[in-house]
């Protein structure tokens, strides 16, 4: 075999002042197609969201953008995020009406009258946690949490068991008919994995949905975790969730 | 010479039988399970790249500046600049990679009403009317720019 000068040097620098990551980068921009370098690292992020009960306006751009970002199936109409009207009635606080006409994807339609109870919106979608239930209970490993903090489905793996939509807490899954697999929310990890925010974020008027990044030091969200009062959907079942609500009211389940 | 156990032909059978089947199943299991499977949890490394590759459809409001630099301009002093551009024009990353490809005309009162309407559940600070008070047969954009919705201006 011949190995010139020119050759082993080129390889000792790589291996001397390289990561795995930049050498393979540095491969793609001299092979002329330096859009295939991924810089994106698993281990320097932990996702999370922030949704902000007290901006959310019910429009359901976040349902929208996500039908379209994501193929979400219209027959039967499933979401991966959706958004619920709570409705509180002060004589039976315990007992709150909810509606999600279409998951809210156009809006609400006028339905209570003005000081009779409360109303308010609130987005739903999965929660991403950190100790999953449907991660554990899939019986050939097609669901998991990856290193950076997203559950996802593995859909050549899915033998469409349905395990996993009954052990979600939330009821952020389902089942497509189309693959007869199970689907639900990947945080948009095909944008993540691109420095860019999931649809939702992107679409939503009013920046009551924000993408968070638990592991970047800057990320704003330490100051707002520190600043506000901060709820997750049913702490009492240690699912370790990492949709963080601020101004969730006690009714909402 | 003596052997320690009688009878053991059925034994040597059996222990055949196990070993054939353990043959088969490490052979069944290096056939089936791919190579990725287990390289960071119980599941396929490779189905992480998958969900990296979908396909996106919204381009981001960084690209859309790109180009369109004067809008964003146009919308700073409003309360409308915090609002994506795609909120209201759609998913066009499509246009983004291709400017020739058209945009749909936004579909103006319906998409201010989504949320400007006024309903019980926004909350207070949201800025909402009843539009048949509010403007009559009046479209929205008869007063109000999008991009710049105040009409104390000018």
């Amino acid at each position: 075999m011949d190995t010139t000068r020119r050759d082993f040097l080129m390889v000792g620098t790589k291996l001397l002042v390289m990561t795995a990551a930049t050498a393979s980068a540095l491969e793609h921009v001299m092979a002329g197609t330096p859009d295939a370098v991924t810089t994106y690292s698993t281990a320097e992020h932990w996702w999370a969201m922030l949704i902000d009960v007290e901006k959310c306006i019910g429009g359901g751009q976040c349902v929208r953008a996500c039908k379209i970002e994501n193929d979400v199936v219209d027959e039967p109409m499933y979401f991966r995020t959706w958004v619920e009207r709570y409705h509180v009635n002060m004589s039976d606080p315990d007992h709150p009406v909810v509606d999600s006409p279409d998951g809210g994807i156009d809006g609400f339609t006028e339905k209570y009258a003005d000081g009779d109870g409360k109303t308010f919106f609130v987005p739903k979608m999965c929660n991403h946690c950190a100790d999953s239930p449907c991660t554990q209970v899939c019986p050939v490993g097609a669901t998991f949490c990856t290193n950076d903090g997203v559950v996802l489905v593995d859909k050549d793996y899915c033998v469409g068991c349905r395990y996993c939509v009954q052990a979600c807490p939330y009821g952020c899954r389902y089942l497509d008919p189309r693959t007869h697999t199970a689907d639900k929310c990947t945080l948009c990890y095909h944008r993540l994995t691109r420095g860019m925010i999931p649809a939702c974020c992107e679409v939503c008027p009013t920046g009551a949905r924000q993408i968070a990044d638990l592991k970047n030091p800057t990320d704003p969200i330490h100051e707002y975790l520190r600043t506000h009062k901060i709820q997750v959907l049913k702490p009492q079942m240690a699912t370790g969730a990492k949709v963080y609500y601020n101004g969730l009211d006690g009714a909402v389940r | 010479m003596k052997r320690p156990f009688k009878d053991v032909e059925h034994l040597i059978r059996l222990a055949a039988l196990f070993a054939a089947g353990l043959l088969v199943f490490a052979v069944a299991r290096a056939e089936l399970v791919p190579e990725d499977f287990g390289k960071y949890g119980h599941y396929r490394a490779g189905a992480i790249d998958d969900a990296a590759a979908w396909p996106r459809s919204y381009a981001g409001r960084a690209r859309c500046t790109e180009c369109h630099d004067d809008v964003v301009t146009a919308a700073a002093p409003a309360k409308h600049k915090v609002i994506g551009c795609e909120t209201c024009h759609g998913a066009l990353l499509k246009h983004a990679d291709n400017p020739e490809v058209a945009v749909a005309k936004a579909d103006g009162p319906v998409l201010c009403l989504r949320c400007h309407a006024a309903n019980t559940g926004k909350p207070a600070h949201q800025p909402t009317v009843v539009a048949k008070d509010h403007s009559d047969e009046d479209t929205c954009v008869s007063c109000h720019k999008a991009h710049d919705p105040r009409t104390d201006q000018e």
